[in-house]
């Protein structure tokens, strides 16, 4: 091992602000070569990625109809990785919500009355929960890691969905094939504004946002779970139970998720089908990392990853870039984005060619 | 020097006087947008889209200028991505998988202008029309080789979902394969996808244990042909000439083929015949086709197959017509008669031969 990775003894006060910035141009640099060598004028590259898929009123609606589940879904996992909960599974709670709020729907087909969509969030909200507290029950009861069994719950929610809308949940007018009857006009989410797909998911997103920036700032219970985080004996000694805060964590994560996938089904998609979410809960755990787990960085990062999704898009129409080029070109961004973000905190040590092993010793937390 | 500048503008008013007014104003080439689910890959679905695309594109020349876009996620992507395709002036859309169906239709309400041809759905809309292909019938031709080739008088059957259209594709090859040898026995095992390399792979496995010596699929990737080729076993290719990755295990494959039908609809919108009624193209229309047979099926099944080939096109012979027997030996269609169409759309049954279970 050449390098080993060990933390600094004090952050730059100065680079923590202007990392974010520095990594960017890192980014836009590499890009630059990125598209130089398949071809392609860096700066229009960049002017169609970013510039013109927000630049009329139709596009900013896309880009907050994109970013309200992964904005829930991040909100959510962050307070529980405050905690040290390490929830990965949101895409999975997300199903689990999608299940429970839109199969309410597909039951109360006869009411359209103002309470179903109220009462398609709430059951969205306790399927995801349900979902995460299986991982709580078992890290609590037998220690299973939560890392673990959230990603493998994820797997059976989304099979348990396929056998669903193609079995007792699928259409009977669709010809077999595998999604439900669509969704009465009282269990979608309004449109916001005529002319754009911008539906209620967008405010709702933003109000949980809102309550779990008060929720971290202002509660004891989140004092509480962030001691527990970052010192988990100081908390013991403090007497805050380490079992409340891990079923905090994955419960809080749970519920977000669950709203994620009710404002999915209820949105855009407007039926339960196979595939609710094209990895919404995963893009949600870089999301979290970028925004510092901070729910205001957190709405800044979810805008900035559907920005990415949908500039990824606008580049594959056009310039006629393959998908593969715009995967490389966000992942080129994330990249320097998150290694920026530890560099700040931990600097490279040219350790030679005889040291053995990586990551140095982490230093006392807390 | 001014006397030859005023000649020069004079012969080029009247070189476009005579050569660019009679014809109209030199029309703008056709944009026609091609919405795919996944990336284009060597073989499989997407790749042999694009493979007609570019056909498409060689024999329209200068009329079409055509746009992909790959691996477009389905709901509000979808939805996005199409929209902008028409936003951009492409007058001729292909959204080429089911999941683009509500989509498709949605954004064919706001460009009553743009023409939007779905694979595979059922709803449609003026500026709006269906497509999907007969694969039964080059799925009857390969299960005649299948039913040919196979000793144990087992083949396996590695499907994806039991919707109709792939129960279509499985009986159409049962019927094909006892047209041969009336004694064989098609297993059927799902993986409950349409791609996914590791359970193809693992099915194609578990079929050869059970005593299988053929396998085919309605599944996307090569994993049963490498399957087949690993175990020494045969193998029906599905949706691409899988021959290089099974050169001794490849018997045929059925295979779409979309260069031609991309480029009659494309030219259908250029010169305004086209219409919106549901296209079912089969063999008759070139777009279907089996791989060539490979160098270990005897000559005498390849002239039978050739001639049974010829039939289908010709309109003489129809996989499904009857005696046809359900798994249950009920008759499901009379002799002397053809299953309609509306019965091959909502077709939720096996026929006899093959072993597997349907949901109710």
């Amino acid at each position: 091992m050449l390098f080993r990775i060990e933390p600094r003894a004090e952050t730059s006060r100065f680079m923590k602000h202007a990392a974010p910035l520095l990594s960017a141009l890192l980014a836009m640099a590499a890009g630059s070569l990125l598209f130089l060598f398949i071809g392609h004028d860096p700066a229009y590259a960049f002017y169609v990625f970013f510039i013109v898929p927000v630049s009329d009123l139709y596009g900013i609606g896309e880009l907050c109809l994109k970013t309200s589940p992964i904005l829930l879904c991040a909100i959510g996992l962050a307070i529980g990785f405050r905690a040290n909960v390490w929830n990965i599974g949101a895409e999975g709670q997300l199903i689990a919500g999608a299940i429970c709020g839109g199969g309410l729907a597909l039951q109360l087909q006869a009411f359209d009355g103002i309470w179903v969509l109220p009462a398609m969030f709430v059951a969205g909200a306790l399927g995801g929960m349900a979902w995460a507290a299986v991982a709580a029950f078992l890290r609590i009861r037998f220690n299973a890691n939560e890392i673990l069994v959230t990603l493998m719950l994820t797997y059976i929610a989304g099979l348990f969905l396929s056998y669903l809308v193609y079995g007792p949940w699928r259409s009977p007018t669709g010809f077999n094939w595998p999604e439900s009857t669509a969704l009465h006009e009282a269990a979608r989410l309004p449109r916001l504004l005529a002319g754009t797909h911008l539906n209620l998911g967008f405010p709702i997103a933003l109000v949980v946002a809102c309550a779990a920036w008060l929720f971290i700032r202002h509660s004891y219970l989140a004092y509480q779970m962030e001691v527990g985080g970052k010192a988990i004996k100081a908390a013991r000694y403090a007497g805050f139970g380490r079992h409340r805060m891990i079923w905090m964590g994955l419960l809080i994560g749970g519920a977000c998720a669950g709203l994620a996938g009710v404002v999915e089904v209820a949105g855009t998609i407007g039926k339960l089908r196979e595939v609710v979410s094209p990895g919404y809960g995963f893009a949600a755990i870089i999301v979290a990392y970028i925004g510092r787990l901070n729910p205001l960085g957190i709405v800044l990062a979810s805008l900035l990853m559907a920005l990415f999704y949908i500039g990824g898009e606008q580049a594959k129409v056009t310039l006629g870039v393959p998908s593969a080029i715009t995967g490389i070109f966000q992942g080129t961004l994330l990249f320097f984005l998150l290694m920026s973000d530890l560099l700040i905190s931990y600097k490279l040590k040219w350790t030679g060619f005889s040291t053995a092993s990586g990551l140095s010793e982490p230093h006392g937390n807390g | 020097m001014l006397r030859y500048l005023l000649h020069s503008i004079a012969a080029l008013l009247a070189a476009y006087g005579l050569l660019g007014a009679p014809t109209g104003a030199v029309a703008e080439p056709l944009k026609v947008g091609f919405v795919y689910f996944s990336p284009v890959g060597e073989t499989g679905w997407t790749a042999e889209h694009d493979k007609g695309r570019r056909v498409m594109e060689e024999a329209l020349g200068d009329a079409v200028s055509a746009t992909i876009v790959e691996n477009v996620a389905y709901g509000p992507d979808a939805l996005r991505v199409i929209r902008q395709l028409a936003a951009d002036g492409h007058g001729l859309v292909y959204t080429t998988s089911f999941g683009f169906m509500d989509q498709t239709l949605e954004v064919a309400g706001l460009y009553p202008d743009a023409t939007f041809m779905h694979l595979d759905g059922y709803k449609s809309a003026d500026n709006m029309a269906t497509y999907s292909l007969r694969y039964y019938e080059p799925s009857y031709l390969a299960g005649m080789v299948a039913g040919a080739m196979t000793k144990t008088g087992t083949i396996g059957y590695v499907s994806s979902f039991p919707l109709p259209a792939v129960l279509q594709i499985i009986n159409g090859f049962a019927l094909g394969a006892r047209a041969m040898n009336p004694d064989v026995v098609v297993k059927v095992i799902e993986v409950n996808s349409w791609y996914d390399p590791g359970r193809e792979r693992e099915a194609s496995d578990a079929l050869f244990a059970q005593g299988v010596d053929i396998v085919a699929h309605v599944t996307d990737s090569t994993a049963p042909t490498l399957a087949a080729q690993k175990a020494g076993k045969m193998v029906i290719g599905f949706h691409s000439d899988r021959a290089q990755f099974g050169p001794d295990s490849q018997l045929t494959a059925v295979i779409p083929v979309w260069g031609d039908f991309y480029t009659r609809v494309t030219g259908s919108v250029i010169d305004g015949t086209w219409t919106n009624a549901p296209m079912w193209d089969s063999m008759a229309q070139g777009v279907l086709a089996i791989a060539p047979l490979g160098p270990m099926v005897p000559q005498d099944v390849v002239a039978q197959v050739e001639a049974r080939q010829a039939e289908i096109v010709a309109g003489t012979f129809h996989p499904f017509q009857g005696p046809v027997r359900d798994q249950s030996g009920t008759e499901r269609i009379a002799a002397g008669t053809v299953i309609p169409d509306a019965d091959l759309y909502s077709m939720n049954w096996y026929v006899e031969g093959v072993e597997g279970t349907l949901p109710e």
